[in-house]
């Protein structure tokens, strides 16, 4: 592969996982401040569908983003009202409205079925696209693109920088105490969920309008990226940089599994299709290791100065749930 | 800051728990509260700090100026900050971020330099040590308790409510704590000091008014008369029931330094033999130990030292099924929580305990079994009642009925709490036949009148200290509630030994 191929490559390697970050940081922002959307996959699916038939009917491409936002935002809404207000389980609601949204959305798409529609365009940024390199691995990207760059560092500096963000951290972690230095917890809940579920919606026209323009229906190949999405916000750790990085090591993989196939012809097509989950898990197996009590006892007989460095990476990789995921607030 | 109640009341449904409380704090005092387990202590301090808001006519009166307190973040911009039992802070978080969350003011971005200048002073102030980037979870309770005083004071708290704050942290780490109160009142501070334990509030308060059954019974100044505080706590002398003597002298269960352990409490070297058909109640607050080796005793609690011996037979470190089958029977305080199955009718509950053969339930014995049962524990019931349809006392007559027969010791762990008289006179009778049976009794209880009426020996608890048994014929409501409120014990001190 020559150096130019090599770096088309990876530069549709950033945009695609574009989606996967909108995603990522839209679950992280709903699951630290305490409600799991599950939905994730069908809201996808149904963002990138409606986002497609509206672009197509109003021949605007803005328009479609702006729908599949609104989307996400009014399945997170129900998944708000649901977990919220009502007190349901979140896992219940969330899972059927993930199989709910995905059937909705291949239905109501069978008329955009294979249509040719509007589709966003690359928009090199002068100058810099210039640079060697580095400006046509980042960018001659499309408008999208640059947008989930740029999330990235938005979602990190609202969550470890910002005042609010520093109680949307204490909301998930402990709403009584949260609420003791003057939150309004679930008010607090119910935009944080909206919001995320709006940035989860932003992740299906990027794909029906940008990175695979248009509708497909059941093959489309969207389904599945939802789940994959909330298995990195694991990952993750529920921090936007962290997970960032896991929505790049997937496309990559991804990429490497179709770049790989013909270089690789004795193994199966499907193992490099599929491989990508498995080493996901790996990942994130490896990545929570300082949690378990046998890595503890390793480390406590090994000598000082490696302890501590073991630890001190342990510590940093290491990612624990925000301690009241997933349950209700009650005022004393 | 002058702190005035006025005619506090406050009811949850059918309860009333602040009777029209008055209280009068004037400013840079140390005010302690004191009162046992639902005497209203609780209720009064959430009141005045916010969490819940008293019934209309009550008033709440700072510097002179009447207020209406509608949540914990109104309380302080009133200048009412309140240091929680368990800190409500953010174990995961830098110690910097836990102090700086809660501040509204300085925009967006929070000025970390100030905050950590700030965060240094008033450290140095009190002398408290932290790094401000450290991590909450590497502190103790007691350190996190002197970062959320730290914060409460950043805040600009002019009254700070203590809700028993000494459970949990270190001698050293008390004595740091009220060290840094009585700094305060100079300050014009006022401090509210809610606790049970007679001997902090007597070292540390200015005044003192006790709570019981949601009453102020009384106030009191030093010197302080440690038995009349004793006996406003706990209401009047009991006069004890019939007592029949233990009759045999055959060992039931042995304890031979037996030494215990959790996150909070150590109990250390106890030695107990319980007779065949003795009582033994175990007094104390919740949470001083009784719990833990009451679970020791049914197995469900592994000791980390010594010996547990069952009628000479070695139990120490068997499972709880080994104990169930030694003839030892564990009712924990949360009928519906440990002991019955909610959603599971009497009959599913009996044909359970009686571990049947074979794969299928007969449904006709079932019933049978369900039906004589509930009539010879008098339970209001019928074989398909829901166990959480029924009320406590019915939920407690049938695990008493669930209990295995023939039995060697029975624990139970509050086991009339919440009853009406007629209950407790009931389970009481029922669970004296089993004694006169053999079977000897160990429980808890926080209600002193049932555990002199009942018990033949009294063990007292007090953060993890045990007393050695107490003979119930001789001792009183007072030199238990002494005991339970720490004052009398022979290493501590000993000036009321």
């Amino acid at each position: 592969m020559n150096q130019e191929n090599l770096l088309v490559g990876l530069a549709g390697v950033l945009a695609a996982a574009a989606p996967i970050i909108f995603a990522v940081l839209g679950e992280t922002f709903s699951e630290r401040a305490g409600v799991i959307n599950l939905s994730m996959n069908g809201t996808i699916l149904l963002s990138a569908m409606g986002g497609f038939a509206v672009a197509y009917n109003t021949d605007s491409i803005l328009l479609g983003f702006l729908a599949g936002m609104l989307i996400g935002a009014l399945v997170a809404l129900v998944v708000a009202f649901a977990s919220i207000t009502l007190k349901q389980s979140q896992v219940a609601v969330g899972f059927v409205l993930a199989l709910t949204c995905r059937d909705l959305a291949y239905f109501l798409g069978n008329p955009y079925m294979g249509q040719a529609g509007p589709r966003l365009q690359a928009l090199p940024i002068p100058v810099l696209s210039d640079i060697p390199i580095i400006g046509s691995l980042f960018f001659r990207q499309e408008a999208i693109t640059y947008i989930s760059f740029i999330a990235i560092y938005l979602a990190w500096l609202w969550i470890f920088r910002t005042r609010p963000g520093l109680m949307l951290q204490g909301i998930g972690e402990k709403p009584a105490a949260a609420f003791i230095r003057g939150a309004n917890v679930n008010l607090m809940r119910y935009v944080y969920t909206v919001i995320g579920g709006a940035l989860i919606g932003l992740a299906g026209p990027t794909y029906s309008l940008a990175i695979r323009a248009g509708w497909m229906g059941t093959i489309s190949g969207l389904d599945g990226i939802g789940w994959i999405a909330l298995s990195i916000t694991i990952f993750g750790g529920w921090n936007p940089s962290r997970a960032a990085f896991g929505a790049y090591l997937f496309a990559l993989l991804q990429w490497l599994g179709l770049v790989l196939q013909p270089v690789l012809t004795q193994v199966p097509s499907q193992v490099l299709q599929v491989a990508p989950f498995p080493l996901m898990i790996l990942t994130l197996l490896l990545v929570n290791i300082g949690n378990a009590e046998w890595v503890e006892r390793a480390l406590a007989a090994m000598p000082e100065t490696t302890r501590k460095f073991l630890s001190k990476l342990l510590r940093a990789m290491r990612a624990s749930p925000p301690a009241a995921l997933g349950v209700p607030f009650e005022r004393d | 800051m002058n702190v005035e109640l006025k005619n506090i009341h406050k009811h949850f449904g059918n309860v009333h728990a602040n009777k029209g409380i008055n209280l009068n704090i004037p400013s840079g005092t140390i005010q302690g509260i004191l009162g046992e387990n639902g005497a209203g202590k609780s209720t009064l301090m959430k009141i005045l700090s916010g969490f819940i808001q008293a019934d209309s006519g009550s008033e709440i009166i700072l510097d002179g100026k009447s207020v209406t307190i509608d949540s914990p973040a109104d309380a302080i911009h009133h200048g009412v900050g309140m240091l929680h039992q368990d800190p409500l802070d953010f174990p995961p978080m830098k110690v910097l971020d836990n102090f700086i969350l809660g501040r509204f003011t300085g925009g967006l971005f929070p000025n970390r330099k100030e905050a950590t200048q700030d965060f240094n002073l008033l450290a140095k102030e009190f002398d408290f040590s932290f790094d401000p980037e450290s991590y909450v979870d590497s502190l103790t309770v007691g350190e996190r308790q002197q970062l959320e005083i730290m914060r409460l004071l950043w805040l600009g708290a002019r009254v700070l409510i203590l809700d028993e704050p000494t459970t949990g942290i270190s001698a050293s780490q008390k004595s740091k704590l009220f060290s840094t109160l009585k700094k305060l009142p100079e300050q014009a501070m006022t401090i509210i000091f809610v606790s049970h334990k007679l001997e902090d509030v007597e070292s540390l308060c200015d005044q003192v008014a006790v709570l019981q059954a949601g009453e102020l019974v009384g106030e009191m100044k030093p010197p302080f008369n440690t038995s009349k505080l004793v006996e406003m706590m706990f209401g009047k002398v009991v006069t004890l029931g019939e007592r029949q003597p233990v009759l045999t002298n055959e060992t039931m269960l042995e304890l031979k330094n037996v030494s215990l352990e959790d996150v909070r409490l150590k109990i250390k070297n106890v030695d107990l033999n319980l007779c065949a058909g003795e009582v033994i109640g175990l007094a104390g607050m919740e949470g001083s130990g009784q719990g833990m080796f009451i679970r020791a005793c049914a197995g469900l609690v592994r000791p980390v030292g010594g010996r547990v011996k069952l009628k000479g037979q070695d139990l120490t470190g068997k499972s709880y099924h080994a104990y169930k089958n030694a003839g030892v029977n564990f009712l924990p305080a949360a009928r519906l929580e440990e002991g019955l199955v909610p959603g599971l009718s009497l009959t599913d509950h009996f044909v359970l305990a009686e571990q049947p053969k074979g794969i299928f339930i007969d449904r006709v014995a079932g019933q049978n079994l369900a039906e004589d049962r509930i009539k010879s524990f008098n339970i209001r019931g019928t074989p398909l009642s829901m166990v959480e349809s029924l009320s406590g006392g019915n939920q407690q007559r049938a695990e008493l009925a669930l209990l295995q027969d023939p039995l060697s010791l029975v624990l139970l762990e509050h086991p009339t709490r919440g009853l009406d008289i007629e209950s407790v006179i009931y389970i009481w009778s029922k669970l004296k036949e089993r004694c006169r049976q053999g079977a000897s009794i160990i429980f808890i209880s926080s209600d002193l009148e049932e555990i002199l009426q009942y018990s033949d020996r009294v063990l007292v608890f007090f953060s993890g200290k045990v007393s050695p048994p107490i003979d119930a014929a001789t001792t009183s409501v007072e030199q238990l509630g002494q005991l339970i409120g720490g004052k009398g014990w022979p290493e501590k001190g000993g000036s009321h030994a």
